[in-house]
């Protein structure tokens, strides 16, 4: 059996001895904000002692320091990040800890978002302080304990490397554990001076780089158990279809397929192996009851769309009066910005292994909120919640697809559990089905008119923005405010320009279709950033002004905003001559609490295209606890911004999606990855920030107006594509 | 049953000749870091070694791989002298994790072939390897130090 659980971990569960066989240390964090107001009903709180482990942190009687992860590690570096805040206050070496995802488990609720999720780049500062305190927590205790037993002041002991030391004394973490943990838990405990920090801001080699490049990293897709079945699924042709009849006579004759079933989401084939499933599945008759779903097409939307932006939809944002102000401008301009479908596509395409066994049931799988997962799996196969153990495994990427409200992944493979009665099953996708299957970064449409005054500065701004709204429909449809989802709008009606502009409305539609939509890295700032950052850019050509002193000028109240956007001019060399066919274009811009300037460097390619040879970014995070692991979330965010800027486009057709593959749905590869990509970080004590998501938004902004310096045209489509470019 | 050669063990594997190699390797045989990634030859997370050559082994059959060397990125592994992980390492290279396997392995070859590789040399070589995480300007600088880890190593010989 493969699994990502340790040997002395698995006996610790068995015997449930929890407070006999070391230290534990959990907390829940008192007042800690719901999302939406309520916990959802599906997560009951789990206190089955056979599958309640501690919460953060354990020290064995074997000296063994045992960190569990309250979020998932997907490429984002936390595995590191929450082990060096521990590390920190505990004093052990951080290289020695053994690392693991923590279980669908209330402890590990988000400490402000109320469920346990991984996302909104927020696990670093989101656990700052619940991590740190579990390490400071624990090390008093152990100081305690090694005081008693040494019969000496705990204010005379001290502790390093995993070791308590008292005079001539010492005694190791281990050691001390069992009796540590018979000790009452103190009261918060004062948390170290930053100065005498080793890890924190300094940093330490990621932790799961080793198992990550020698093949024994374990990820979903890698769970093998004997007799395990490989389901593969035919999903509809088209959004919403249903099944109407099977045949499933040559799937079965195929050499290694099980069985066949059918689930709402279509027809499970399950196989020895998965090339047996992919077979079974091509062998596959369904005819489909294509419903409304087939009228779906991306060319027709657009035009609905730009139909829809000639009126103002839901007021999302409005000050003074846009239509007295623009009457006054001296100059108007109008624009209209385009963004398509966009598929997260993680290497990993999605995967579920699901075993019941004596009426409980184990989910491995790569998932951004085990909980919701486990409630739905339990709602499915018709268990309690607590009878669900999820195992979470490194994400092979998630980008926001492996959290679905709805738990689609999860809950196709619960479906094919429950349909096919069989016990041990692991679900895979193929890339196609993931391309093809939904849940992507909505279509936008922004339509922007802008009134500048005689010194060219923006004093009416009217704004309509157009697309799906993710959250409809969905748990978290109760944070829709007053028929606004608020990530349809993030980055437009909280922009730093925005706000200075005294007569301003921004408004919003949100139509419905059959194609599902969900956050997809940086969310809502993935389309208005690029709406805001290129249209502050055409009035600054409007204005006749450089774009860095535009920007300076308008964002001068914004201190943030403006040493983020300095520091990359200067890194950059803004204004210096550039090599002859090279361009420059830049943008800033504020998400999930952090502010990240890019300036962009390009040169066209023979055929007309972008060639990106040099980003320098800034990003002022606030306290950067991993320095290196925040310039590379930048980098990852600049390539991922790369790929969505150049290439990132799913279309429909008749409702069914055109893209299948990387040959078509295409992605940054190696040789259109900037050559030279910078990143700075802002010496910074301002509040922290996240880092995952926001490199992403500045990416095609500054893209577009490095390509407007270098031909005069503006780019108002995404993708920047040779057919659009072209257009 | 077909005998395949793996990591240098004989290995017995129930598959049909038209399976690909991926699959055998990693569902009947059980290794499983040669990862998954699309199916059609266009991401490289699979990529192994078939008599020192890099292939796909998602488009590469069975068939095709028998009576030859098959390495793949645990073989890989057990050689002490791989520069390429240890400059993995020293430049954090991974996030996510998922393609690495196949970008070493990728990487292997080019540096066997091409022991000082130029960043376009790196481009031509690397690109058939996606990375969504985009640790690119990570692998391209960890090749470069795998290049000049190999050229030391092997003057100190």
């Amino acid at each position: 059996m493969s699994t990502t659980l340790n040997a002395s971990r698995r006996n610790f569960l068995k015997t449930g001895a929890v407070l006999t066989s070391g230290l534990l240390i959990s907390f829940t964090v008192p007042g800690a904000k719901k999302l939406g107001g309520a916990t959802p009903a599906v997560l009951g709180p789990q206190s089955g002692a056979a599958f309640a482990p501690n919460a953060y942190l354990n020290i064995t009687a074997d000296n063994e320091i045992l960190v569990y992860l309250a979020h998932a590690e997907m490429g984002q570096g936390i595995w590191t990040t929450l082990s060096m805040m521990i590390a920190e206050e505990l004093d052990v070496d951080v290289n020695k800890m053994v690392v693991q995802h923590g279980d669908a488990w209330t402890p590990y609720n988000h400490t402000m978002f109320g469920i346990q999720i991984t996302g909104g780049s927020s696990t670093t500062w989101s656990e700052f302080d619940r991590y740190r305190k579990a390490g400071a927590t624990a090390r008093a205790l152990l100081v305690q304990a090694a005081a008693q037993k040494f019969g000496v002041n705990p204010a005379d002991c001290k502790t390093e490397n995993g070791v308590v030391t008292a005079g001539d004394k010492s005694a190791t973490y281990g050691e001390l554990a069992t009796a540590a943990a018979a000790l009452p838990a103190p009261g918060d405990m004062p948390l170290k001076d930053p100065k005498s920090w080793k890890y924190i801001g300094k940093g330490v080699k990621r932790l799961d780089t080793p198992a990550k490049i020698n093949g024994t990293a374990k990820f979903g897709m890698d769970m093998q158990f004997p007799g395990m079945l490989t389901a593969v699924v035919l999903h509809a042709p088209v959004f919403g279809a249903k099944v109407k009849t099977v045949d499933s006579a040559k799937a079965k004759a195929i050499a290694g397929v099980r069985q066949v079933v059918q689930i709402p989401s279509g027809v499970a084939v399950l196989a020895d192996n998965y090339w047996a499933a992919k077979k079974g599945r091509a062998a596959l008759k369904v005819d489909w009851d294509l419903g409304s779903g087939v009228k779906v097409d991306s060319v027709a939307m657009l035009a609905e769309y730009k139909q829809l932006a000639q009126k103002p939809g839901t007021q999302a944002g409005k000050a003074g009066d846009v239509d007295s102000a623009m009457s006054k401008a001296v100059k108007t301009v109008e624009a209209e910005y385009v963004f398509p479908y966009l598929a997260h596509s993680p290497m990993e395409p999605l995967n579920v292994t699901i075993q019941l066994k004596d009426g409980k049931c184990e989910i491995w799988t790569g998932t951004q909120m085990p909980g919701l997962d486990q409630g739905a799996a339990a709602k499915i196969l018709g268990l309690k919640p607590e009878q669900i153990r999820v195992n979470t495994v490194f994400l092979g990427g998630g980008f926001g697809r492996r959290a679905t409200p709805s738990s689609d992944f999860v809950g196709e493979a619960a479906e094919i559990v429950k349909a096919s009665g069989k016990p041990l099953v692991k679900m895979v996708w193929s890339r196609e089905d993931d391309v093809k299957g939904g849940y992507y970064r909505p279509m936008f449409l922004h339509k922007i008119t802008a009134g500048l005054n005689a010194q060219g500065l923006p004093i009416a701004w009217k704004h309509t923005i157009v697309g799906q709204s993710i959250m409809e429909g969905t748990l978290f449809a109760g944070m829709i405010k007053d028929g606004i989802d608020g990530s349809s709008v993030e980055g437009v009606v909280d922009s730093p320009y925005m706000e200075a502009i005294p007569d301003r409305l921004v408004t919003l539609h949100s139509p419905k279709n059959e194609v599902p939509v969900l956050w997809w890295r940086s969310v809502g700032h993935t389309h208005t950033a690029m709406a805001m950052e290129a249209m502050i850019d055409e009035l600054a050509h409007a204005a006749g002004k450089d774009p860095l002193a535009y920007r300076q000028e308008l964002l001068k109240s914004s201190p943030r905003h403006l040493a983020a956007l300095n520091l990359a001019a200067e890194k950059a060399g803004w204004g210096k001559p550039l090599p002859a066919g090279r361009f420059r274009g830049i943008a800033v811009h504020e998400s999930f609490l952090s502010f990240v300037a890019h300036v962009a460097e390009i040169s066209l390619n023979e055929d007309g295209t972008i060639k990106v040879h040099r980003v320098v970014s800034a990003i002022d995070c606030g306290l950067a606890v991993n320095p290196d692991g925040v310039k590379a979330q930048i980098e990852s965010g600049i390539n991922f911004g790369v790929a969505a800027a150049l290439h990132g486009e799913i279309t429909l057709e008749n409702g069914r999606v055109k893209q299948g593959n990387f040959n078509d749905y295409v992605v940054a590869r190696m040789f259109d990855t900037p050559a030279d990509i910078e990143v700075h970080i802002v010496e910074s004590t301002n509040k922290m920030g996240g880092v995952g998501e926001p490199g992403v938004p500045p990416v095609a902004p500054a893209i577009a107006n490095a390509y407007f310096a270098a031909t005069g045209k503006r780019l108002r489509q995404m993708p920047f594509n040779k057919a659009n470019l072209l257009a | 049953m077909v005998k395949l050669k793996i990591n240098q063990k004989e290995y017995s594997v129930d598959a049909s000749p038209d399976m690909p190699l991926l699959w055998a390797i990693r569902d009947v045989v059980g290794l499983t870091g040669t990862k998954f990634g699309c199916g059609m030859a266009q991401c490289g997370a699979c990529t192994v070694h078939l008599d020192g050559e890099a292939v796909r082994s998602c488009v590469t059959l069975v068939s095709r791989a028998v009576g030859k060397e098959i390495v793949t990125i645990e073989g890989l592994s057990a050689d002490p002298d791989n520069y390429l992980q240890k400059a993995w390492i020293e430049l954090d290279v991974p996030q996510c994790g998922y393609c690495q396997s196949g970008q070493i392995m990728s990487a292997a070859v080019l540096l066997r072939e091409n022991p000082n590789p130029t960043d376009e040399d790196i481009d031509s070589a690397m690109s058939g390897n996606i990375c969504r995480c985009g640790t690119y300007p990570r692998i391209r600088k960890a090749i470069h130090l795998a290049a000049k880890m190999q050229r030391e190593g092997g003057n100190n010989k």
